[in-house]
């Protein structure tokens, strides 16, 4: 996969698509967690030095459909180990939806009953597919956002300690260290140690301190980037501001060279431009990792910038992202 | 006339730290407008710069979303509650 890393950005329409002689053959569906592959997306930006490259790592074709399948394994692994988790336990977390599904996802694989809290507001999409996990949800309100079930889950684990696991991906070290052991060597030898800047939304911060901290020390040099909202009011599903939030202790600023602060419709714009110019549905937090990678790369004379595309857009089709959207594009960008 | 409205986590620092507020107006425009009045600042979280609501922001009225009523136009009843409901943040 080196190739893709820093290869043709032509959109060749006779390319081939690659051999299936890798293809690999697996016994459980966990195995086929990480390995994504990096897609360039350089053409997104207008007027970019030519020795400066965009790459996206598309976490979306992990099985459970993000960039969550791998903390989330991780942490079940490591309580696993430690004994923390073992049969006749629940695993319990709080989560604004895709750690959830990616919960349920190894629970069914591993055999763990799984039960997760959420915000009544997530979307369709995320409800069904960790029913269709066979993981219950219970819902916390709305209006109190991630924290309120953030809150709801530490009730529910008070009452019986002894019933539940908690991955605690907001606390669990095994979080950043899914990334550390994970994306960060993946990007690295995708990009062959030429990656100058890493960019990532933060939700736990996990993804932005673990990979950050495998790169910078392969070389010191690599900037890592966090795109944050905005405003505490935004409307980027699964990312955090930080100054209005219950901080996650997994979570270093001072780990960061940079945060960048990403306006939700910006990345909204940016969502829709990925799917008509590049063929690639994704996420809000996609959209704002791109904001920032553009911030960046444009001041650049030369480096590549890898950033995380944490998921596809197919599982916000319901919400606000899709919802009348190009009515709303039309208004804004005008053709 | 008075309705209650809902204010969601990121908004009460404009409230302080009111989780409910009344405010008066016979639509949901109004009373966006009476919040303002009220809580400086505000408005500009809810609306853009055509006075739209945010794509982003979601306001029901009694648990309907306006988007499916009159949006900004939806007319309003004393005693209905507004709701404003963020998205979801953080993994």
């Amino acid at each position: 996969m080196a190739s893709s890393a820093t290869g043709s950005a032509s959109g060749d329409a006779s390319a081939r698509p690659a051999s299936s002689s890798h293809a690999p053959r697996v016994t459980s569906v966990l195995d086929l967690v990480g390995n994504t592959p990096l897609v360039d997306v350089t053409k997104m930006a207008k007027g970019l030095s030519p020795r400066v490259r965009l790459l996206a790592k598309l976490e979306g074709l992990n099985p459970g459909g993000s960039v969550k399948d791998r903390p989330a394994l991780w942490m079940m692994r490591k309580g696993i180990e430690s004994g923390a988790l073992r049969q006749g336990k629940t695993v319990l977390d709080s989560t604004s939806g895709n750690t959830g599904i990616a919960l349920a996802m190894i629970g069914a694989a591993l055999g763990y009953p799984v039960s997760l809290v959420m915000p009544d507001n997530v979307s369709l999409e995320r409800k069904r597919i960790i029913g269709a996990f066979g993981a219950k949800v219970i819902y916390s309100s709305g209006m109190e956002g991630s924290d309120g079930a953030i809150l709801l889950c530490r009730e529910i684990l008070k009452k019986d300690p002894d019933a539940y696991f908690k991955p605690d991906q907001y606390f669990n070290e095994a979080n950043p260290l899914a990334h550390y052991e994970s994306t960060g060597p993946e990007i690295w030898e995708a990009t062959g140690g030429r990656v100058t800047h890493f960019v990532a939304g933060i939700g736990t911060g996990g993804t932005v301190m673990g990979t950050g901290r495998y790169l910078k020390e392969k070389n010191r040099n690599v900037q890592v980037v966090a795109a944050e909202p905005e405003d505490a009011l935004h409307g980027l599903e699964g990312l955090k501001h930080m100054a209005s939030s219950i901080v996650p202790g997994i979570y270093h600023e001072e780990e960061l060279d940079r945060k960048i602060p990403v306006p939700t419709e910006d990345a909204y714009e940016l969502c829709y431009r990925l799917g008509e110019e590049v063929g690639l549905v994704v996420g809000q937090s996609s959209g704002a990792a791109l904001y920032a990678a553009l911030q960046v790369a444009r001041e650049l004379d030369e480096g590549i910038v890898v950033m995380i595309f944490c998921d596809f857009g197919d599982r916000y089709l319901s919400t606000n992202l899709w919802h009348g959207w190009v009515e709303w594009a039309k208004r804004r960008r005008p053709r | 006339m008075s309705v209650q409205v809902r204010i969601p986590t990121p908004l009460r620092r404009f409230t302080g730290g009111s989780e409910e507020v009344a405010a008066a107006g016979t639509t949901v425009g109004s009373v966006i407008d009476d919040l303002e009045r009220q809580y400086a600042g505000i408005k500009e979280r809810l609306c853009d710069n055509e006075g739209q609501v945010r794509r982003f922001v979601n306001i029901y009225v009694n648990g309907d979303d306006i988007r499916f009523l009159n949006n900004l136009d939806s007319e309003l009843k004393d005693g209905d509650e507004l709701s404003i409901v963020p998205a979801i943040a953080g993994g």
